[in-house]
């Protein structure tokens, strides 16, 4: 990514203000056709001849209007209050229907979207034209529809191909990300449900409220979850890369046969859909599992072991099984970069006489590390949210009455949010867990992103 | 110095097989526990591991029809094939347009996909369901709005298959556009074919990841089990109670899941292994 230090936010006023200037100065400038096109979206453009991208921008002024009129316009006006009106029964006891707190949020929200775009897409007609106008200007001919229609495949294939995926992201990932956002500034939780009654903004009281310490507040429960939630991606990162590194080199020694065969008996782990391997094994370490009774009959224990019911053994337990899950795919990407640290360098340092271990620290690792710096990274972040391990072998548990909003030893940020959202119902908190985990992860990886090594410029890979 | 190499051979060997027996053993406990007749003898947790009698119980269980295993089974194998069709298309698309146009706003979007990534997927539940819920896409529509977020979010999934396109050399292209070929047909005719490993990486690593899709899909289907999945019916079984032979009946299911699945990936594993290493490097 870019290096060079600049200030995004100074650099967006600069930008801003200078498009502002534009529209001035080329309203000042331009013809009657740019003129009437300040209102008329694509009006210049049509009358020159340029029907594809005039009708196109006429058609999204028209689509735009009639939106915010028949739908837009309703949900914004109420967006400040997110709707007064409950619903309850007419004197006649017919049901009336109030506001949806939810629909004005979202659809507000929605149309404010829309109306953002449309500036911009306003500001794209005034700049196209006078484009247009300074291609006339300079006796040059105007490009055709055909050839319009045509670089859409071509010069402007990007456009076509990002337009599909960039809405998908938009619709189903940006909208409710905003969405829920705004949810953690309200109180939507079980007791304010909509459609049947209205939640309202209430700024920060739910930051408030995970910080508080006092009984009802989510402080301490936050401070377990947050801190176990860290010190579990530390261990499921390390331990899987450096145990997967450590098999890895075991089976590329060059006196064990078979390497192929030790390979593919690790990569079943992966092969295999996690819900099937991972509950089973689940299974296999609970009360009455395998493992107990199998210690039990063999005299080695009196009791059974409390794998999933100790808080301290549940941790350790996920974090063990955790390395059979990962230890095979940090070997996989291991194996292909071990064979890449070239053969001389062991060469050299064995004929100064270095053991396999100095080697390993002297050569392997700092290779290793450097190479790697990206993958460990995302490994961590992967981790911070890694649901499915903690879900499908714990759940969270166990639980206990220290902590709240049924939150368990083994959760994590991810897993308590969902346990929220589905067993509570409780949309608030559960949005400000969600914009915690956000900013965790970001800073994260922020910092650890300023002083990795091996960070190229992009470009420098092409 | 012969006998110390010797000694340091047969340790790694040990430690192989050591290995590779805490690796299987979950699976092996797996199939051979599905044997066990919960008729018979017990379907619950017991205290061994081979059953006593062989039988095929459990999965007779599992084919009959009212059960609707293989109902799920079926919608499972549809959002998975459809998943992987769309996903990689749109990763394609997008890869393509990253990797080799250079247009206004390219780094922003990037950047900004970048940071929407770190916020948790769950975060979204409610809000996607509203949106699938409008759309008619719950319940009875799980399976097709199981697959319309899926694919729809793909786009943000390009690392790997960006990384993978930016070591094609971009010499390439520009021949050919010297010879008058468009973007598009660079990209058609020249790219994809030259991709075959990632595209096989992609679309393996989208048809893998349905299997595995119990809270989503548990959530959008809301209760109506036909739309269910395979993850989310077992995960039912398992968390049952298993007095009635819950047990069993999840272990013959699993393998029944885990059977096809492990070797579809086998066959294609030195695409997987091609594709993870890939990304890893260039993070």
């Amino acid at each position: 990514m870019g290096n060079q230090k600049t200030n995004p936010i100074a650099n967006f006023f600069t930008a801003l203000l200078g498009a502002i200037k534009d529209i001035g100065s080329i309203f000042v400038k331009g013809d009657w056709k740019t003129k009437i096109s300040y209102l008329i979206m694509g009006f210049g453009s049509i009358l020159r001849g340029v029907y594809l991208r005039g009708a196109a921008l006429l058609l999204c002024e028209g689509g735009f209007i009639y939106y915010m009129i028949t739908f837009g316009s309703k949900y914004l006006k109420d967006i400040n209050t997110l709707g007064t009106k409950t619903s309850g029964f007419n004197a006649d006891g017919t049901k009336s229907y109030g506001d949806n707190s939810f629909l004005i949020l979202l659809y507000g929200i929605l149309s404010i979207v829309i109306i953002l775009f449309f500036i911009y897409l306003w500001y794209i007609n005034i700049k196209e034209n006078a484009k247009e106008e300074a291609i006339l200007k300079s006796g040059k001919k105007l490009p055709s529809v055909k050839s319009d229609f045509m670089s859409l495949f071509d010069e402007h294939f990007d456009k076509t191909l990002l337009t599909i995926p960039f809405m998908g992201v938009f619709v189903f990932t940006v909208l409710p990300i905003i969405f829920m956002i705004c949810v953690a500034f309200t109180n939507y939780d079980a007791n304010h449900q909509s459609p049947s009654k209205l939640f309202t903004w209430v700024g920060f009281e739910n930051f408030k409220n995970l910080f508080s310490i006092g009984t009802d507040g989510f402080g301490k429960t936050f401070g377990v979850v947050l801190s176990w939630t860290l010190i579990w991606a530390l261990f499921a990162t390390f331990l899987t890369y450096f145990l997967g590194m450590g098999v890895a080199m075991l089976i590329n020694k060059k006196e064990i046969k078979l390497k192929k065969l030790w390979r593919t008996i690790l990569v079943v782990t992966i092969a295999v859909p996690q819900f099937v391997s991972l509950l089973y094994v689940y299974k296999l370490f609970a009360s009455d599992g395998l493992i107990n009774m199998y210690l039990m009959k063999w005299g080695w224990i009196e009791d059974q072991l409390p794998f999933w019911t100790n808080p301290n053994w549940a941790r350790v337990t996920i974090v063990l099984i955790n390395c059979w899950i990962g230890i095979p795919y940090s070997m996989l990407i291991m194996t292909g970069l071990l064979m890449n640290i070239p053969e001389d360098l062991y060469e050299s340092a064995r004929i100064d006489g270095a053991n396999s271990f100095q080697m390993f620290k002297a050569i392997t690792l700092p290779y290793m590390l450097f190479v790697t710096g990206p993958f460990l990274l995302t490994q961590y972040t992967g981790n911070l949210n890694n649901f499915n391990v903690i879900f499908l072998l714990t759940q969270g548990k166990p639980q206990s009455q220290v902590l709240a909003a049924s939150a368990g030893y083994t959760d994590l940020l991810v897993t308590w949010l969902y346990k929220m959202t589905v067993n509570d119902t409780n949309y608030k908190m559960a949005a400000v867990i969600g914009i915690m985990v956000f900013v965790v992860t970001a800073g994260i990886s922020l910092i650890v992103y300023g002083i990795l090594p091996s960070v190229k410029d992009e470009e420098g890979f092409q | 110095m012969k006998t110390k190499k010797r000694i340091s051979t047969i340790v790694s060997y040990a430690i192989l097989v050591l290995i590779s027996i805490v690796w299987l053993l979950p699976f092996v406990g797996l199939f051979l526990q599905s044997f066990r007749s919960y008729l018979t003898e017990d379907g619950g947790m017991v205290d061994y591991l081979l059953p006593k009698h062989f039988s095929l119980d459990s999965y007779a269980f599992l084919f009959q029809a009212e059960n609707k295993f293989f109902k799920w089974y079926g919608n499972t194998v549809i959002i998975a094939f459809f998943v992987a069709l769309g996903n990689t298309l749109m990763v394609l698309a997008v890869s393509y347009a990253l990797s080799r146009m250079r247009f206004k706003g390219r780094e922003l979007l990037m950047r900004f996909w970048l940071v929407l990534g770190m916020f948790p997927g769950f975060l979204t539940m409610i809000c996607l369901y509203f949106l699938l819920k409008n759309l008619g896409l719950t319940q009875e529509g799980a399976i097709p709005g199981l697959i319309l977020i899926a694919v729809a979010n793909a786009g943000m999934g390009y690392y790997v298959c960006k990384g993978y396109f930016d070591t094609i050399p971009k010499a390439l292209d520009e021949a050919a556009r010297i010879d008058g070929a468009t973007r598009a047909r660079v990209f058609f005719t020249m790219i994809i074919p030259m991709s075959k490993p990632i595209i096989i990486y992609t679309a393996l690593v989208a048809f893998m990841a349905p299997w595995c899709d119990y809270v989503f899909a548990s959530y959008v289907a809301f209760g109506f089990s036909d739309s269910y999945n395979v993850a989310v019916a077992m995960q039912r079984w398992v968390w049952t109670n298993d007095y009635q032979g819950f047990f069993t009946r999840f272990c013959a299911g699993g393998v029944l899941v885990a059977v096809p699945v492990t070797i579809l990936f086998m066959c294609l594993q030195k695409y997987y292994v091609e594709g993870v290493t890939g990304g890893a490097v260039k993070g």
